[in-house]
């Protein structure tokens, strides 16, 4: 008896799952993401001390939270990866990180057009902000220790070591406000007491950040599989120069 | 839709994450088509999985 994890193990039943899963999960992220701006700009009032550049926050917060989240799933693809020796998780923890950069970026970007006006500085060392920039130049790191090393198996431990390792940045980027004196702001919805947000706003940017959880896992899905057509033509190009190699010795020996 | 005095940045922003995810979207749908042009161009050849004929069309 299988488990559903030892049956996902199969990259040609993970190929066939995720094929039927795929258009579902992007067209479900496009309506909510859709809704999401509808919500944003046609019915969230703006706030009472920021106006409208509040809005900003319906695509920095789930930017910032994909951020975290991205990086939390190559640790734990990488987690499976050195323990359970699962065969999707090199995949999964690849596929994950060019995805988590982005995010990330984003949300480096968006809270940089955010503070502007509202801190009147582009960027300040802060602990929260020199943290997330930290995850980002992680994200590169593991993108590029991987690239770097020809042997995809050897390449898939080590950048799984540096994942793991990497995710001691993850509590200092949730804690930083708390920790440290820092000119972003406090947690605010997810905190002990309850979030401190208006349902006005709070509602739009859950459905937000739904949409943008959602989007990632499509994107994570079509990245994996891209992965694993990617093992598939290399091996089959090792396979076909083993061939021709095989062909040429036989024809050299008659 | 008036967005205040500083309408430029929220643009800017939701400008930003809709150029930079549709780039994300692009390079993926490129690359799984040029991964699947690679993998059919070597079954044309006769190059094939051992367990391709189990798993036909992935």
């Amino acid at each position: 008896m299988q488990t559903l994890a030892q049956r996902l193990a199969n990259p040609t039943r993970f190929m066939e799952l995720s094929g039927a899963l795929l258009p579902w999960v992007s067209a479900t992220a496009a309506v909510l993401i859709a809704y999401a701006m509808y919500l944003a700009f046609f019915v969230a009032p703006p706030d009472y001390q920021q106006g409208e550049t509040v809005k900003i926050m319906f695509i920095h917060v789930p930017s910032a939270w994909l951020a975290t989240m991205g990086y939390g799933l190559i640790a734990a693809s990488s987690f499976g990866l050195l323990v359970f020796r699962h065969p999707l998780a090199d995949v999964s923890a690849k596929a994950a990180a060019p995805i988590g950069a982005v995010f990330t970026l984003l949300a480096l970007i968006t809270g940089s057009l955010w503070g502007k006006p509202m801190w009147g500085t582009y960027w300040v060392w802060d602990a929260r902000l020199t943290s997330v920039l930290i995850l980002f130049f992680l994200y590169l790191g593991l993108i590029a220790l991987r690239s770097s090393i020809e042997d995809e198996a050897l390449a898939g431990k080590l950048t799984a070591v540096l994942g793991l390792v990497g995710v001691a940045i993850l509590p200092v980027v949730k804690f930083s406000v708390d920790w440290w004196n820092t000119l972003h702001q406090g947690a605010s919805v997810l905190r002990l007491g309850g979030s401190t947000i208006h349902p006005d706003l709070l509602v739009p940017l859950l459905v937000s950040a739904l949409g943008f959880t959602v989007l990632f896992i499509a994107l994570h899905l079509k990245a994996m599989r891209n992965e694993i057509l990617r093992r598939r033509v290399k091996a089959l190009t090792l396979a076909a120069v083993a061939r021709s190699h095989g062909a040429s010795v036989t024809a050299a020996a008659e | 839709m008036d967005l205040g005095p500083h309408a430029a940045f929220i643009w800017a922003s939701y400008a930003a994450v809709a150029v930079v995810l549709a780039g994300l979207v692009a390079w993926l749908v490129f690359d799984g088509w040029r991964q699947g042009q690679a993998l059919a161009d070597l079954e044309a050849q006769g190059v094939t999985r051992r367990s391709t004929s189990k798993d036909a069309g992935t």
